[in-house]
């Protein structure tokens, strides 16, 4: 296989670095391979990215059943992203975001396992060990943030515009991954309804850690970054509201907000300033059917059990768990955090 | 895009690594995925006969788009193997329409069409095929937050909250339409202007219910309900606990809660074994210990009720406190009014809740829920009033 298809590899590393490196295509052209985007290449276990695309993390993350997740961040040479307060930073035409799912391999070559972080070099990512199942991406043209489904084959991606179901054992529990499709990707990124414009979710100043924001001002990749910057933190942090509020933000946030998909259900969840009612506590469900999993409010506090918020991130049942998108499996160190908040809140409903 | 390519790569690939796709779905399948998710305005996307089954939701955010069946009894939308997502359909887009086919056994919702104008849903069935349940998905044809809505020749069916459920939406009209078998069959919640006629809600826990929910973007008030047939409403409240319709009582023709502005009339409402119209504030039945937000008004006012052609209710209190009432006011045999009210009243308000009845002998019980059920009565002094109708719903461009 290796020797037979040797000539071609050699041929595409050719054309590839002939290309130089990331090239933008229009909404009517997209490629079919994600290497025609030359930003993240991939040869056996190695992938690669190249040079001006910046590999990111975020504070607190968007639990998806598990997987790893590996970010990058592309700007065209000489252009910056604008500071925005609260919603994403203002990209330039032409910026591409990519997200690239895996999960590492079972000991014993059956399925999955559960790996909290991935560490390593994030420039040159050694993947023995891992199997990588999806990008997705982001891309910036003049009318707007468009997003496009990679599934990977080998060493390339291919473009998937209706998503797939994917059969996945983690830990031994079997479920369905999903590969959203394009409009699927809006179910998280139109984070304003009603304009029904995608935009990034982690790009947002609170969700990217002050360094890099501070590193793409340095760079002049970032104008308008003010002192001091709102930070939202990871699940572990000490202070448990913020914790909590974080996590609600990012895994939550991007429907449950005051434009949001699910603002017809009247619960907000993004790191807004909110009254305790808007984000659940002692608020009845609006259109929650059975996902109301036979309780009254979406929080009663200091009472987890009689609360709608944890019961929704426990279930796995399509029709009632929460995201709607995204998830398959629960988050059980997610549901430990929105647990121990709720008990430390305090009121009677 | 050569998808067959991509998959039958995919497959390979997966194979070796040990995950496999369920790869459950037939060729049409995909072509209306991709359909769905490449339209653009003014596709016409057409569904054949036959039943289709999906492994997730179908999802369309693009304005303008037809989808279009051979028939609600002929082509079928099956979501029995749902895996993924809650909805059957999801649609976020407006100047849309579908017409001609049937959603079944969606894990969630059937038919949610979130934010967008000039929508039409014409002779689509929405059903739950192994009849009433817990289990069932909630709504069946579920627009909200849209406005100039036409649902007309539909029937919807085994929804475990309501069968056709609008919610604050503008300018709507349901009509020609049958709602059986589902908790609530008509609902219209926070929803100004709507107009509900011609259609038949039998066989649900409650017929037809014009609602407003607290903490949400928009109360609702002006409904027409009128020229209905809301018969036999009695199948056992089959509601998640915690949701709004789970305090419908069994046997309800229509019930107006915390909403203004509500007129009934030339309705068929009979044989609802509890009573044929119920009017109630946010405070009453299940909701009593709930909190309000400040800016919410529970309190149903501006209602009238005329020219119903109403029979056969009051047998059952269809709630504890409400037999309690049933026995206590009219006997061990005795029967409750074709109406009830619970009697809780904005204080504030000046001249009163205008709960206006204008419709022969029916009588409309006060349970007189804001003093315990101390005084019930069916005194219709203060309910002899007029009030200015409202005018019809004139739906542009449909």
């Amino acid at each position: 296989m290796r020797g037979a298809s040797g000539l071609l590899a050699a041929l595409a590393a050719l054309l590839l670095a002939a290309c130089g490196g990331v090239k933008h295509h229009q909404a009517d052209a997209y490629p079919e391979r994600l290497s025609a985007w030359g930003v993240i290449e991939r040869s056996g276990d190695r992938m690669q990215i190249a040079e001006g695309v910046m590999p990111y993390e975020v504070n607190s993350p968007l639990f998806s059943d598990y997987a790893l997740k590996y970010r990058t961040l592309y700007l065209p040479p000489g252009t910056s992203a604008t500071y925005e307060t609260f919603e994403a930073l203002d990209f330039p035409v032409g910026t591409i975001v990519t997200k690239t799912f895996f999960y590492s391999k079972a000991d014993d070559g059956d399925g999955y396992r559960k790996a909290v972080r991935w560490h390593g070099d994030l420039t040159a990512l050694d993947l023995s060990g891992y199997d990588v199942l999806e990008t997705r991406m982001l891309v910036r043209q003049a009318d707007g943030w468009d997003a496009l489904p990679y599934v990977w084959q080998g060493d390339d991606a291919y473009l998937d515009l209706t998503g797939e179901l994917l059969r996945v054992s983690l830990d031994g529990e079997a479920f369905a991954y999903a590969v959203p499709s394009r409009n699927e990707c809006g179910g998280c990124h139109v984070t304003n309804h009603s304009t029904g414009a995608f935009q990034p979710i982690g790009l947002r100043a609170r969700h990217m850690p002050e360094p890099t924001l501070r590193a793409m001002a340095a760079n002049g990749q970032l104008t308008g970054l003010p002192a001091a910057v709102t930070q939202n933190v990871d699940i572990d942090h000490e202070d448990l509201d913020r914790a909590a509020r974080s996590y609600l933000d990012i895994n939550c946030g991007h429907c449950h907000n005051a434009h949001g998909a699910a603002d017809t259900s009247g619960l907000l969840l993004d790191y807004a300033e909110l009254q305790p009612q808007q984000y659940g506590v002692c608020k009845p469900p609006i259109a929650v059917g059975r996902g109301s999993g036979d309780r009254r409010f979406g929080i009663v506090p200091g009472h987890p059990d009689a609360s709608i918020l944890p019961y929704r991130m426990q279930t796995n049942d399509p029709g009632q768990r929460m995201p709607e998108v995204g998830r398959a499996i629960a988050h059980e160190e997610g549901i430990a955090l929105i647990r121990r908040w709720i008990v430390s809140l305090q009121g009677d409903c | 895009m050569k998808r067959s390519n991509i998959l039958a790569l995919a497959a390979i690939f997966l194979a070796a690594c040990g995950a496999e796709a369920p790869k459950t779905e037939t060729p049409f399948q995909e072509t209306f995925r991709l359909a769905l998710e490449t339209a653009k305005p003014g596709d016409v996307i057409t569904v054949p006969e036959g039943t289709f089954s999906f492994d997730r939701s179908l999802t369309l955010s693009t304005d303008g788009v037809t989808i279009r069946g051979a028939g609600m009894g002929k082509s079928v939308l099956s979501f029995a193997d749902q895996l993924a997502g809650a909805e059957g359909v999801l649609v976020n887009a407006s100047d849309f329409t579908i017409e001609d086919l049937a959603i079944e056994d969606a894990k969630g919702d059937a038919l949610k069409i979130n934010e967008g104008s000039n929508i039409i849903i014409r002779r689509v069935r929405t059903e739950w095929t192994a009849g009433p349940s817990t289990d069932n998905g909630a709504y069946g044809i579920y627009p909200v937050q849209t406005e100039n809505v036409l649902v007309e020749g539909c029937i919807a069916i085994g929804a475990s909250d309501a069968g056709i459920y609008v919610g604050q939406s503008r300018q709507v009209i349901v009509r020609n339409s049958v709602a059986k078998l589902n908790v609530a069959g008509i609902e219209i919640e926070n929803t100004i202007g709507a107009d509900v006629y011609d259609n038949v809600a039998t066989e649900n826990t409650g017929g037809i219910l014009v609602f407003n929910m607290p903490g949400l973007p928009q109360l609702g008030h002006s409904t027409r309900v009128f020229n209905n047939q809301v018969t036999g409403n009695n199948t056992p409240n089959f509601a998640a606990a915690g949701t709004a319709v789970a305090g419908v009582p069994t046997g309800t023709g229509v019930i107006i809660n915390s909403n203004d502005g509500v007129e009934i009339f030339n309705n068929e409402i009979r044989d609802n074994d509890t009573a044929n119209i119920i009017i109630s504030s946010f405070f009453s039945a299940d909701y009593n210990e709930r909190e309000a937000v400040p800016t919410f008004d529970p309190y149903p006012e501006d209602i009238y009720i005329y020219d119903n052609k109403m029979s056969g209710a009051g047998s059952k209190g269809g709630k504890d406190y409400l037999e309690q009432i049933r026995v206590a006011v009219f006997g061990d045999d005795g029967k409750l009014p074709d109406m009830m009210w619970d009697g809780i009243v904005n204080p504030q308000r000046e001249g009163g809740p205008q709960i206006c009845v204008a419709n022969g002998d029916a009588l409309l019980l006060n349970v007189d829920a804001a003093n315990e059920f101390a005084n019930p009565t069916t005194d219709m002094t203060s309910h002899q009033c007029e009030l200015a109708k409202l005018p019809a719903i004139e739906l542009a461009n449909i």
